[in-house]
């Protein structure tokens, strides 16, 4: 084979308390695609950031060496003036510009000084023909889909260029015929001689696409498999990424079940800006003390619009249902309403939705409980430091002390901090949602002999998690959804990633 | 176990706020110099009070509004607005002061009321709400004056801003009642510190090293008798000057101490995560803004009684003064972050620029752009210390 036209060699990358890359080296072939994969958390967008320049030259340890010669890039810009984009999961284009503007953001047609609309328009629509996209350039991008704005994105990464392209997740947030779409655009590419590197949880696409797959495991190189040569099946892939056996990731957990905690019967709720669109469809579930619950869906299910409208209706409009606690129906109209019947509610985003993250962890750990250090209106900070030192020391939370700033903590700590808050309001149940994203393996492990020890206390516990072993691993019966429908509801026993992955495919709900 | 913490903790742990005390310090020992010793004088201390106060009101309510990450561009016209009402009943109809006083803070209120409506309930922006107010109070002052001036106020109005507490207990070439209460709030400072203290050791925190915790009282005290010998050997205790003591300290006590301060903390510093804690936004953004009315209207009587009068053109740009102050004093732009004494001092800080600049004969002009150019750096600063904040991690 000729020469690569990349290679990373021995990359090293620390940040504050985390080895999040350590000698990681891959090398990818010209006109390949080239697949990465990892569980969450493993370093495959650490990589790719480090590639792109995000995390500039001198920041890591390493060498990339980029068609033959060794590249030092300071920012995103330095790379991509060699030909390398990168497509993160989350869609860089501006909503309000149309879908030429976007396209050329940075980069615009211009004729003496004035952008030359008549070419630029015309310039999209051929790059828009070329990725299959029958969108007029004038459209507003934010009127598209997210399959459709993907293809923007490449015909954006298109229109410099492109050498090497990075896809992130790309079809995370695509329905099954976009993704098809995505898959075959990428083949396309492939011809015309783009290098493409591909970063997916979903390993049907790519054993369907991939030419290699280099696998990444807790920050580390552990192989790289030629996907054509050596048959590579799915299973093969899993192996490599997980590494170990399901039973040594969670922790042992015998779960002592009471009576039913929670019930919510016939919910419904609406998106909340397009009130025609129905987020959550007649969802019935519940959850007894000393059980934990999962929801198991793809993105867009409904499964965190169905845990925050429930929790004083944070989310969506037009809502119906009932809730019930030990059997009596209750209101839940406002946040502090939910938190006074003793639901807990710890967000998927802990940095947007969670934390006061310029507020040190005492401040957060009393922020949902207030009254319980207060008389009379007055803060009783001793006791608040008090409460708060007691949290750090039972939760093992890594800071210095109570009144460290929590947005300079690490992801597990900083979810350590979450759950404390939410724990300190004595919650009878506590929702979860994706406890573990973002935090590295051994965190994880901790967060999880806590969920364990909730529910032992004899709390109810709700698990939102993508992360389907760890729903299997953790839960006692996961309830699946799909299009905002109660698709299945599966004991532990039964409880495999394939049939767990088929109801949370189904398009309807069973019939009732 | 208790440890004890040092000097250079305290200041490294603090510099955002420490900075600005050690400007202030070195802002008053610049101006003393140039002025040679005359910003110090007893009239001229007496002075810098009496010219700040209203600014001093107005930033203890600002720094709120900010710190809830809001903003307040309409205090400047309440402030005429409220000394216009309260001048119309006085001059006009004869009322009695207390009247006046009264009808000006109601006044206050309801337009604090009405922006905390808009802002809360309806969820415009304060920045818009605040900009409307701004030329709605202004029109409305004009209306209720009808275009022209009021004045002068009775005697006893006057007292409110103009007014001195002294001789009560005699004293020959200095007041010796303000010595007394100059004394007193040492005293009660010295307390409320030790019983601090004694908290936290109770709860085994950290505290200061105990030589470090009596210098830091002796100095405070030091400080705080030498400003009130300086104000006794002139005229004696501005009765303003109480008004002003007892807000910083109710105001520094509600935004440290009460669930109400913790809470506007909260939305200022993250929005998304007060509101899914149980925090009742809208009922504190509310407050947030009837509390900035009912202060506007007292800078509002002050600022009439001191200068007599009540003026259409009055209270011009004192919106910028209160903002300045508060940024100066460590508020962070995008909110969640500042205090009451950090807001005060920058307003004192602010105050005493003027006031040396003035001693010194500086032209209006020049004036203008220095405190402009102080508050760039101030912000600078600021922002130079985030960015050190997180380089250091």
């Amino acid at each position: 084979m000729a020469t690569p036209i990349l290679e990373m060699k021995s990359i090293t990358k620390t940040f504050p308390g985390v080895k999040a890359l350590q000698d990681v080296s891959i090398s990818v072939e010209r006109g390949e695609i080239h697949a990465i994969c990892g569980e969450n958390g493993a370093g495959k967008s650490t990589l790719m950031k480090v590639l792109s320049g995000v995390y500039g030259h001198g920041t890591y340890d390493g060498s990339i060496v980029f068609e033959g010669e060794e590249v030092q890039f300071g920012s995103i810009n330095d790379s991509e003036a060699r030909g390398i984009v990168i497509i993160h999961q989350e869609l860089a284009l501006v909503p309000y510009l149309s879908v030429a503007e976007n396209i050329f953001l940075g980069n615009e047609r211009v004729h003496r000084g004035l952008i030359d609309w008549n070419r630029a328009n015309a310039d999209a629509a051929a790059l828009l023909a070329r990725v299959g996209l029958n969108e007029r350039p004038v459209t507003p991008v934010g009127q598209l889909g997210v399959g459709k704005q993907q293809l923007v994105e490449i015909a954006k990464a298109l229109s410099k260029e492109v050498k090497l392209l990075i896809l992130d997740e790309p079809t995370a947030a695509l329905n099954d015929n976009d993704s098809e779409h995505l898959l075959g655009l990428l083949r396309q590419l492939k011809a015309q001689g783009i290098t493409c590197i591909m970063i997916s949880h979903k390993l049907n696409e790519i054993a369907e696409i991939a030419d290699t797959t280099t696998i990444i495991r807790d920050g580390r190189t552990v192989e790289t498999l030629s996907m054509v040569d050596d048959g590579v099946t799915q299973e093969r892939i899993i192996r490599g990424m997980v590494g170990r056996d399901l039973d040594h990731r969670f922790p042992p957990h015998d779960s002592v079940i009471g009576q039913e905690v929670l019930r919510i019967e016939n919910w419904t709720v609406h998106h909340p800006t397009q009130p025609e669109r129905v987020v959550v469809d007649d969802a019935s579930l519940s959850v007894r003390a000393g059980e934990i619950v999962g929801l198991a869906g793809l993105m867009g299910a409904g499964r965190t619009e169905l845990a925050m409208s429930v929790f004083g209706r944070s989310y969506g409009r037009d809502i119906s249902g009932k809730v019930f606690l030990h059997g009596e129906e209750i209101k839940t109209r406002s946040v502090d309403e939910a938190i006074e019947h003793g639901i807990a509610y710890a967000t998927e985003d802990r940095k947007k939705y969670g934390l006061n993250l310029i507020e040190d962890i005492r401040t957060n750990v009393s922020s949902a409980n207030l009254d319980q250090v207060s008389r009379w209106g007055f803060v009783n900070a001793n006791e608040e430091i008090k409460v708060a030192e007691e949290y750090r020391q039972s939760m093992n939370i890594r800071a210095p002390s109570v009144m460290s700033v929590t947005g300079k903590l690490s992801g597990g700590n900083q979810q350590k901090v979450v759950l404390s808050k939410w724990i300190f309001t004595d919650p009878q149940v506590l929702i979860l949602d994706e406890p573990t994203r973002g935090i590295d393996v051994g965190a994880k492990y901790e967060i999880y002999t806590l969920i364990n020890k909730l529910a032992d206390a004899g709390r109810a516990v709700i698990l939102i998690s993508s992360e389907l072993p760890e729903l299997i691993g953790m839960c006692d019966r996961i309830y699946t959804l799909s299009a905002g429908r109660v698709t299945g509801a599966v004991d532990k026993q039964d409880a495999t990633q394939e049939h767990l992955m088929e109801l949370m495919t189904k398009e309807r709900g069973p019939v009732r | 176990m208790t440890t004890a913490m040092g000097l250079k903790d305290l200041f490294t742990r603090n510099l955002r706020q420490s900075g600005i005390y050690i400007a202030f310090i070195l802002i008053v020992g610049l101006f003393t110099l140039t002025t040679h010793g005359v910003l110090l004088s007893p009239g001229n201390v007496t002075n810098i009070v009496l010219q700040s106060s209203y600014v001093l009101i107005l930033a203890i309510g600002m720094v709120i509004v900010i710190i809830g990450g809001h903003i307040d561009l309409s205090v400047g016209s309440l402030v005429a607005l409220t000394g216009s009402v309260s001048a119309i009943l006085v001059i006009r109809h004869g009322q009695p002061w207390w009247v006046g006083v009264l009808a000006g803070l109601g006044v206050g209120l309801l337009c604090g009321m009405w922006q905390g409506f808009w802002v809360a309930a309806v969820g415009i922006p304060s920045f818009i709400v605040t900009l409307a107010g701004m030329l709605i109070f202004r029109g409305m002052t004009l209306k209720v004056l009808s275009n022209v001036s009021l004045s002068p106020f009775p005697a006893d109005y006057q007292h409110i801003a103009g007014g001195f507490m002294n001789g009560f207990l005699g004293g020959n070439g200095y007041d010796v009642f303000t010595l007394v209460i100059g004394a007193v709030a040492v005293v009660g400072y010295a307390v409320s510190q030790v019983r601090t203290r004694q908290g936290r050791i109770r709860y085994q925190q950290l505290v200061e090293s105990m030589p470090l915790f009596i210098a830091k009282i002796v100095i405070v005290g030091v400080v705080v008798m030498a400003f009130m010998y300086q104000l006794s050997r002139s005229r004696g205790l501005p009765v303003v000057l109480v008004i002003l003591g007892v807000l910083v300290i109710a105001y520094s006590i509600l935004t440290t101490k009460t669930k109400f301060g913790r809470h506007v903390y909260a939305i200022g510093g993250n929005l998304s995560a007060a509101q899914l804690s149980g925090v009742k936004v809208p009922r504190v953004n509310f407050l947030i803004f009837v509390n900035m009315g009912l202060l506007a209207a007292v800078a509002g009587v002050v600022y009439s009684s001191r200068s007599n009068s009540a003026q259409p053109a009055a209270g011009n740009m004192f919106e910028l003064d209160a903002i300045a102050a508060c940024f100066i004093g460590g508020a962070s732009t995008t909110g969640g972050v500042g205090r009451v004494t950090g807001a005060i001092v920058g307003a004192l800080l602010v105050g005493v620029m003027t006031n040396g600049m003035q001693l010194m004969g500086i032209d209006q002009s020049v004036q203008q752009m220095v405190k402009g150019i102080v508050l760039l750096l101030a912000v600078a600063f600021d922002i130079y210390n985030k960015r050190r904040a997180t380089a250091a991690r």
